[in-house]
C-alpha cells in the first residue's frame, strides 16, 4: 500500500475535525501514563500535534497548542507555560513548513520532524535552566529520536479513517 | 467596484495572521512562566486544571497499577518467607527500644517540666503510599495518594522507615506532590551527629546529596551521620537524612565538596509517613523587623 503524499496518486477523504480532537486527547492520555523518568519515551502530544500541523495546518492552530501545553504542564507537574511555549513554536514551525514537508516521502518527512521535536525539547530545557532547574542529561533528548522513528506508523494510523476503498474502475483516470 | 458601506465578501476570513497569533500566545505563555516561576500566582489555576485532569490521570495509572499487581502476584514464595523472617527479626530488635521508649518519653517530659522548657509536641503522622514518579524530568518529585481531603498541607515532612525522603510541596484534593531531598532546589537544614556541626544539605546529580557551604577545613569525615537540625521549623530535629561518603578538600576553593548518600530509600517506591506540621515557632526575623518598624516611624514623626 502506497502512502499518500503530494506526489502519490492516492486520494484521501477529507479529515473530520472530531478525529483530530480525539487523537490529540488520546495523545494527552498516553502522556498521562506514569512511567517516571524512563528515557526514550516520545512526547506523544508534541508528535500528534506536529502531525496535524503538517497535515492540516488550517485545522490545528496556536490555540489548540496552547491549551494542550497548559494541560501538559499541569499533568507533568512542570512550570506553567513550559510545554505551552514549546508546543506553540512547534505548531508554528510545522504548519509553516507543511507544504515543504509533505512533498517528501515518509522517511524524509521523519528527518524533517526530528529537528522540530528536538527544538521543542531544547525550548523546554532552556526555559527550565533559566528557572534554575537541573539539566536532566542527554538521555532526555532520546524521546525525539523515538518520535521521529514513529513517524511512519503514526502517519499510517492517523490517516486510516481517510482511506477510501479502492474501486477498480478502468474508465477513471486516477 | 467599491461601493460605500460594502465590504469585500468574507470568503477567505481566517482571523489574524499566524505570526500575530504566535506572538500573542507566546506572550501569554511567557507571562505564565514568569507568574509561576517568580511569583507563584498560578497555584489556584493549577488546582483547577488538575481537578479536571484527575479522572484521566487515574485511568492512565490503571494499566501501570495492574502491571505492578501482576508482578506482586507472581512474587515467589521464597522471597515472601524471607521477607517475613526479616520483618520478625526487625520487630524483635525494635521491641527492646519501643518498650523503653515510653518510659523515656515520660521521663523526658518530667525533666522538661522541671527545667521549665517548652514541651516537645507529639507529632501526628499519616501513612501514605507513593503512587508514581512525576513526569517532569527536571526535578525529583513523587506523587503520594493523600491530599488536602486527608488533611495534608504543603510544607509537611515525609519520612520512610530509614529517614527523611522529602517534603510535601504541592497539594491536590486527593494527591500531593512530594519533592525529594535529592532535588537540586530542595534544601534541608542538618547537623552532623558526631560533632553537632550545622549545615545545609542540597540535592546533587545522580541521587546523591551535597553538604554545601562548609569550610574546607570543616570537621567532616566519610561515614559521618547527618540528621535534621530542626532549625527550619519544618523537619523534626534528629531525623536521619544521609551519610557522608566522600569529602574533597581543595585549597583553591573556600568550601569543601562533601557528597552524601541518602539514608532513606529516596528513589524507591513504597509506603511513607507524612509527619504533621510542627507547632508554634519562635518569631521569624522578618516578623521581628516588622514589629520594630512602627517604633522607627514614630521616631520619624517625632522628629518632624
Amino acid at each position: 500500500m502506497s502512502q499518500p503524499t503530494h506526489s502519490s496518486r492516492r486520494i484521501l477523504l477529507p479529515v473530520r475535525q472530531w478525529f483530530i480532537v480525539f487523537t490529540l486527547l488520546l495523545a494527552l492520555f498516553l502522556s498521562l501514563i506514569p512511567l517516571g523518568h524512563a528515557i526514550g519515551i516520545p512526547d506523544w502530544v508534541a508528535l500528534v500535534l506536529a502531525f496535524w500541523s503538517v497535515r492540516e495546518p488550517l485545522r490545528v492552530g496556536m490555540g489548540a497548542a496552547f491549551v494542550l501545553g497548559v494541560l501538559m504542564d499541569v499533568a507533568a507537574g512542570s512550570v506553567m507555560g513550559q510545554h505551552a511555549l514549546a508546543y506553540l513554536l512547534l505548531t508554528y514551525g510545522a504548519s509553516s513548513l507543511s507544504r515543504r514537508v509533505l512533498w517528501f516521502p515518509l522517511g524524509q518527512q521523519a528527518l524533517h520532524i526530528l529537528p522540530m521535536l528536538l527544538a521543542t525539547q531544547i525550548v523546554m530545557v532552556v526555559t527550565r535552566l533559566v528557572g534554575g532547574a537541573d539539566f536532566p542529561g542527554f538521555g532526555y533528548f532520546l524521546g525525539s529520536f523515538t518520535g521521529a522513528l514513529l513517524w511512519y506508523p503514526l502517519t499510517f494510523v492517523l490517516l486510516l479513517p481517510q482511506y477510501q476503498p479502492i474501486e477498480k474502475d478502468e474508465n477513471r483516470p486516477i | 467596484m467599491s461601493v460605500v458601506g460594502h465590504q469585500p465578501p468574507p470568503f477567505f476570513k481566517r482571523g489574524p495572521a499566524p505570526l500575530t497569533r504566535l506572538a500573542f500566545f507566546v506572550t501569554l505563555s511567557l507571562a505564565l512562566l514568569v507568574l509561576d516561576l517568580r511569583f507563584r500566582y498560578l497555584e489556584v489555576a493549577r488546582q483547577g486544571v488538575a481537578f479536571v485532569l484527575y479522572p484521566a490521570q487515574r485511568a492512565a495509572y490503571a494499566p501501570v497499577e495492574l502491571f505492578d499487581h501482576i508482578g506482586d502476584y507472581f512474587t515467589s514464595l521464597a522471597a515472601l518467607q524471607q521477607d517475613n523472617a526479616q520483618l520478625k527479626r526487625k520487630e524483635l530488635e525494635a521491641a527492646n527500644w519501643l518498650m523503653r521508649q515510653q518510659h523515656l518519653e515520660l521521663e523526658n517530659q518530667r525533666l522538661r517540666q522541671l527545667l521549665d522548657m517548652q514541651a516537645r509536641q507529639p507529632v501526628p503522622a499519616r501513612l501514605a503510599e507513593i503512587i508514581y514518579t512525576a513526569r517532569d524530568p527536571f526535578s525529583r518529585r513523587v506523587i503520594v495518594d493523600k491530599g488536602t481531603q486527608q488533611g495534608i498541607a504543603a510544607g509537611q515532612a515525609v519520612v520512610d522507615e530509614a529517614g527523611v525522603i522529602g517534603q510535601v510541596t504541592r497539594t491536590y484534593p486527593l494527591q500531593s506532590e512530594v519533592t525529594l531531598i535529592t532535588d537540586k532546589n530542595q534544601a534541608v537544614p542538618v547537623q552532623i551527629v558526631r560533632n553537632g556541626l550545622r549545615a545545609v544539605l542540597f540535592g546533587a546529580s545522580g541521587g546523591q546529596l551535597e553538604l554545601r557551604f562548609l569550610a574546607a577545613n570543616a570537621d567532616v569525615v566519610p561515614g559521618d551521620l547527618v540528621v535534621t537540625s530542626g532549625l527550619d521549623g519544618i523537619y523534626q530535629a534528629g531525623l536521619p537524612v544521609a551519610k557522608v561518603v566522600r569529602v574533597d578538600r581543595d585549597a583553591a576553593y573556600t568550601f569543601a565538596r562533601i557528597l552524601c548518600e541518602p539514608a532513606a530509600g529516596v528513589e524507591r517506591h513504597g509506603q511513607v509517613l507524612i509527619l504533621g506540621s510542627r507547632g508554634s515557632l519562635p518569631p521569624q526575623i522578618e516578623e521581628a523587623e516588622a514589629r520594630d518598624k512602627p517604633a522607627k516611624t514614630r521616631k520619624g514623626r517625632k522628629r518632624e
